[in-house]
């Protein structure tokens, strides 16, 4: 294989992802220090992407729209926390699994009623909208690249507020041993709505940001969960260090199965899953 | 080699949590149809003995040994399947099924496989009548159509010893049957693990020294891990280590 | 749950049975022109009962909640489709064995590997090796891809050389339906009071236990998760043959969900409760539908209700006002 064209494809694995990591990162924090599965968290993910789509539309900025879109995920996501996931946290897995795939439904179906059914593309910001050459055939786009800047700036901001700030000490308690952010003397209520808020921001920013690389359609953020749910799991529930290594494990995965094997590509992922658990069951990190 | 006077021993059991040893290097040998009690204080690492004894927790070192055969890597099931029937300190029975029901199920463990599947399990007349038998030897006859979780603590208790009997078992291990019992509760389990300590070989752990005293006849004092004493019941309540280490401060603490 | 319903409970049951059997008597009478539609619509529901009764051995019974199950009711659809020859009626006794097989088969293998984990382990694994399965299908040329496939001529039962029954006809198919709903209901009911039953039974409700009295749990889960499998691939190869036509989608984990949906709602671990479930669920939704197209809406609302309001089904409240028997004193 031709480095250059190598070179793109690892380019374009670190790049989906780090897009994946924003995501699972939230999912495997609200089971660690929540306790809740929340099937709805792909839901945000696909929010995003529609908020994205509206404001860019609305203020005919991409960058704004994205800036604008992140308070409301979260905002929507303390909300949802607040008024229904509350009600969760003594029911088992079985009730949260129910309750968070009703949530799906409402959600699918709310935007359709609100954008349509139609795929929805976003454009390239114009200062972003050019190429690298790499040789006379191969350019890589500068936005993707870009996508990749931001998300790891995010992944390592995450990383420093976890390891340095007292948010990310509670984080921390919550996710190795539950019944201690109780008995730290933490406001449980206020951990639980921030973890579940900020996760729900990442995941709508993920969303947001991806908009000019994929098309915009109900039910985008179904296939995105079900990766989300793959990298949780070969990472080790609750761990961020474990979402990390499996997101980058199930990008490259995935792009390079798309090169090798077209006809399996979304195999190559559920190949690398089952391999991880029949070595190890709980996980990488757990 | 000469053989080993014990039916059940272990070898330097040991079990490490991380840097903590709970269970250190402890050798203690029962004898078949011996009423054998371990005693210790809180945190002595009586519960992870008994754990590592029934297969339960995997052992850090050491061994464990039943007919002569080491059984110290076998999984839980396996133990209870040679003879080793086990009862738990938090009441563990199948809360929605009815007395009878959890002692047929425990029962059922004596068929060569539970993987019959047309064949109502009611239509088993030995193991119905094995369930019988451990309740009525139990004192729960009566209870027998009652659903366990609707039964008393103490007669969960009970349904507990019942169950490891059901599975007609060669040793019992009886991880604090009396704990959280009351008074009158406790006169009856007493009376009950006396009859049976005449017709099993028994392991119990339990706190409670004048129900130990008047069931078991052999004594080991564990303290931190380690085994402190092990001798018949005169010589541990005659034995000055024990009495410092446990028996003379222990005593106030319950 | 010894097994044996209180007395009016069975009554009520045999009732509705009766009500069922006899639709195509009743049916045409009270439906008059839409009768036909809806003999379809109830085979539909049938053939989703024996799913969700499936589902129930695992989640009801043996504490496996399965975000995947729909896998498998796919795989048994796509078996009729591959089997069946494309211009002649396959042999419903030749490829219904074969197809059954082939799902238990793939189900011991994803069974094995997802009984390894627990809790929310194997909601995810189950849910990610259900993707799998969907995909598999989707980007495989095996069998239309994306577009699905087609069940030109449906399968007949055949013996001695003659046809005994056509699953073309829409009213012998509806009883066919009726039959397996009954015998996979018995079937399972049987199984359930068996040792093999009663020791999943027990595995539900304490595993630990089960373990410490000499049994095996991994064993008996990866043989309910096979059977459960097979199961539903049975279903999935009735509504292959109902719609002779099969399309990814009955894998996906919507499908999967809707199942879990009408085990909880039903009432999870009463074998009946799910069917009453499928039956309750997919009526709303036709009802829904004819109301407004975004009846998707109105759906996950209901679902969020039964979570927070009917934590044990509609079979939790039949067993309740009928007197449960056995508990409450002797």
């Amino acid at each position: 294989m031709d480095f250059w064209f190598f070179l793109i494809q690892v380019l374009n694995g670190v790049q989906y992802g780090l897009l994946l990591f924003l995501v699972a990162s939230g999912l495997t924090l609200i089971f660690g220090i929540m306790g809740i599965i929340n099937l709805a968290h792909g839901a945000f993910y696909m929010l995003g992407a529609y908020l994205a789509y509206w404001l860019a539309r609305t203020t005919g900025s991409l960058v704004a729209a994205v800036l604008l879109s992140l308070p409301i995920s979260a905002a929507i996501g303390y909300v949802i926390e607040a008024l229904l996931v509350r009600t969760l946290y003594r029911r088992d897995h079985l009730d949260q699994v129910l309750l968070t795939y009703g949530l799906i439904l409402i959600f699918n179906e709310a935007t359709r009623m609100a954008w349509g059914a139609d795929v929805h593309g976003v454009p390239v910001p114009e200062a972003l909208n050019w190429s690298i050459k790499l040789t006379d055939t191969l350019s890589y786009p500068v936005y993707r690249l870009m996508l990749s800047g931001v998300c790891a700036v995010l992944a390592i901001g995450m990383y420093l507020v976890i390891a340095r700030t007292r948010f990310g000490m509670w984080v921390r308690a919550g996710a190795s041993n539950r019944d201690m952010v109780a008995a730290l003397g933490i406001d449980v209520k206020l951990l639980f709505g921030l973890v579940f808020a900020i996760g729900a921001a990442l995941a709508g920013l993920a969303g947001a940001i991806s908009t000019p690389i994929t098309s915009v359609a109900p039910g985008m953020g179904d296939s995105v969960l079900i990766l989300c749910f793959v990298v949780v799991v070969i990472g080790g529930v609750g761990s961020i260090k474990g979402a990390f290594l499996g997101a980058m494990l199930i990008g490259l995965a995935d792009t390079f199965g798309k090169v090798f094997v077209p006809d399996f590509a979304s195999f190559t992922v559920y190949g690398v899953m089952a391999a991880v658990l029949l070595w190890k069951p709980r996980g990488l990190f757990s | 080699m000469s053989v080993s006077p014990f039916l059940f021993e272990t070898k330097e059991l040991t079990k490490a949590f991380g840097g903590l040893i709970a269970v250190n290097q402890v050798s203690i040998g029962f004898k078949e149809r011996e009423a054998h009690a371990i005693i210790g204080p809180n945190g002595a690492g009586k519960s992870t003995f008994v754990n590592l004894l029934t297969g339960h927790l995997p052992a850090s070192g050491g061994h464990v040994m039943f007919r002569g055969a080491d059984i110290t890597r076998l999984p839980a099931h396996k133990v209870a399947r040679l003879g080793i029937g086990r009862s738990y300190q938090k009441t563990n029975v199948f809360p929605t099924f009815t007395c009878f029901e959890n002692c047929r199920l425990a029962a059922q463990s004596r068929l060569s496989t539970s993987m019959r599947f047309l064949r109502p399990a009611a239509a088993y007349r030995d193991i119905s009548a094995m369930a019988s038998e451990a309740l009525e030897r139990a004192g729960l006859a009566a209870k027998a159509g009652r659903v366990a979780g609707t039964m008393s603590y103490g007669e969960q208790r009970q349904l507990e010893i019942a169950m490891v009997l059901a599975t007609a078992p060669q040793v019992l291990v009886l991880d604090e049957p009396l704990a959280g019992m009351g008074k009158e509760e406790s006169e009856g389990m007493v009376r009950l693990l006396q009859d049976l300590a005449r017709a099993y070989t028994l392991i119990l752990i339990e706190h409670d020294m004048d129900a130990v005293f008047a069931i078991a006849r052999v004594l080991s004092v564990m303290v931190n891990g380690t085994l402190l004493e092990s001798g018949p019941l005169e010589q541990i309540r005659a034995s000055k280590a024990v009495q410092d280490a446990y028996l003379g401060d222990g005593a106030e603490a319950y | 749950m010894t097994g044996g319903l209180p007395k009016r409970l069975t009554l009520i049951l045999l009732v509705l049975l009766a009500a069922l059997a006899l639709f195509p008597v009743w049916g045409p009478l009270a439906f008059a022109a839409k009768y036909a539609f809806l003999l379809q619509k109830l085979t539909g529901i049938m053939i989703l009962a024996i799913l969700a009764m499936s589902l129930d051995l695992l989640v009801g019974i043996a504490g496996l909640v399965s975000l995947g199950h729909a896998a498998f009711f796919g795989l048994g659809g796509y078996m009729l489709a591959i089997l069946s020859p494309q211009y002649e009626a396959a042999n419903l006794w030749v490829v219904l064995p074969a197809t059954m097989a082939a799902v238990a088969a793939v189900s011991a293998v994803v069974g094995f590997l997802a009984i390894r984990t627990a809790g929310i382990y194997f909601i995810m694994v189950t849910l990610a090796f259900g993707q799998m399965g969907y995909y598999f299908f989707n980007d495989s040329k095996l069998a239309g891809g994306s577009d699905g496939a087609y069940i030109y001529v449906k399968p007949v039962v055949e013996a001695f050389g003659t046809t005994l029954v056509n699953l073309d006809s829409k009213q012998s198919f509806f009883f066919v339906v009726l039959g397996a709903l009954v015998a996979v209901y018995l079937l399972l009911r049987v199984v359930l009071a068996s040792p093999f039953g009663r020791v999943l039974a027990a595995i539900g409700v304490n595993e630990g236990r089960v373990r410490g009295l000499g049994f095996d749990p991994m064993a008996y889960k990866l043989v309910a998760f096979t059977i459960a499998g097979a199961l539903a691939g049975l279903a999935g190869f009735l509504a292959a043959s109902q719609y002779g036509f099969v399309s990814p989608a009955m894998l996906g984990w919507h499908q999967s969900g809707h199942v879990l949906v009408m085990v909880i709602l039903g009432g999870m671990g009463t074998l009946f409760g799910p069917i009453l479930g499928a039956f309750i669920l997919e009526l709303a939704h036709f009802g829904l539908e004819a109301v407004t197209e975004h009846w998707l809406l109105p759906m996950g609302v209901l679902v969020i209700a039964i979570v927070l309001a009917l934590p044990k089904g509609v079979a939790g409240l039949l067993l309740q006002w009928c007197g449960k028997k056995g508990e409450g004193g002797q």
